[in-house]
């Protein structure tokens, strides 16, 4: 199997807060990210799919198609964003990286049509990203 | 879903290689300039992998402040801007090869509490890196 990676960069706000929890417990809790009018990163995300390379084309997956997924799915609805508002599955969730990225797995797996999704890497900052491998193993 | 937290920390420490197996014309052979009797220094990266469930009231596997303290504590404090041969108890008798140092800083986060450690990758410069993700039975390593 060969595995194709594409990059994109989004900028996005977040904020984190549970309104289960009081106010002095979220700030407790999130510290700086508990800031009511949230702030921002960077996020890059890599995306690999995997597959046999086609014969005729010698391509796992057309890299054009998955830039317009990545251009659909992704850049029109998180980038330049305030996620917890302006993102309905991330509505009832924290935006951590980690539920980001799972969302971004749920949101790209079935899109992908030829290869198979096999991880989503998302870097929230140059010293910290999560990886999603969906329900399979690395 | 299957999540991965990956963080990376940054620390400075020297250290030689020099093993007391071999004589003094045989580890400068095997270990050419990393055999200088001063010592040498790296500015290193240490990536630390944990795995875990997704607790819903924080969105987190591991809360970064705890995960940040318990490295401080068991690998920053200890290793950063230290003589790893002579600072280090750990490489007093083991040489301090990055895939060694890679080990021990496996073994010393292992029982962080608030995930399960995956793997270690440790970057001595940008174009050595080494990883290890601690036996298939999950023992110690001898």
């Amino acid at each position: 199997m060969v595995h194709v990676t594409r990059k994109i960069e989004f900028s996005a706000a977040h904020r984190y807060h549970n309104p289960a929890f009081s106010a002095e417990e979220n700030r407790r809790i999130f510290g700086k990210c508990n800031n009511p009018n949230g702030h921002g990163h960077n996020y890059v995300l890599e995306v690999t799919v995997g597959g046999e390379a086609d014969p005729l084309t010698g391509m796992v997956l057309d890299l054009k198609e998955l830039k317009e997924i990545l251009e659909r799915e992704i850049m029109d609805r998180m980038d330049h964003r305030f996620l917890n508002y302006e993102v309905p599955e991330l509505a009832d969730q924290i935006p951590t990286c980690e539920n980001i990225a799972s969302l971004i797995w749920k949101l790209l797996a079935p899109k992908i049509k030829k290869g198979r999704l096999t991880r989503v890497r998302l870097w929230e900052s140059p010293d910290l990203y999560v990886d999603c491998y969906g329900d399979g193993t690395p | 879903m299957r999540l991965e937290l990956t963080r990376r920390y940054a620390l400075a420490a020297s250290h030689r290689l020099h093993s007391p197996h071999f004589d003094e014309a045989e580890n400068e052979r095997i270990y050419g300039k990393c055999n200088n009797p001063y010592g040498h220094g790296h500015n290193y990266i240490v990536e630390v992998t944990v795995t875990g469930k997704v607790d819903p009231s924080t969105g987190m596997i591991a809360h970064l402040d705890d995960l940040d303290g318990y490295v401080a504590r068991e690998i920053i404090e200890p290793f950063d801007h230290m003589y790893l041969n002579k600072d280090v108890e750990a490489f007093r008798d083991r040489v301090p090869t990055t895939e060694n140092v890679c080990v021990e800083i496996f073994e010393r986060l292992r029982r962080f509490p608030g995930a399960r450690l995956v793997r270690i990758r440790l970057e001595e410069t940008g174009r050595n890196s080494f990883e290890y993700a601690g036996r298939r039975d999950g023992g110690k390593d001898d």
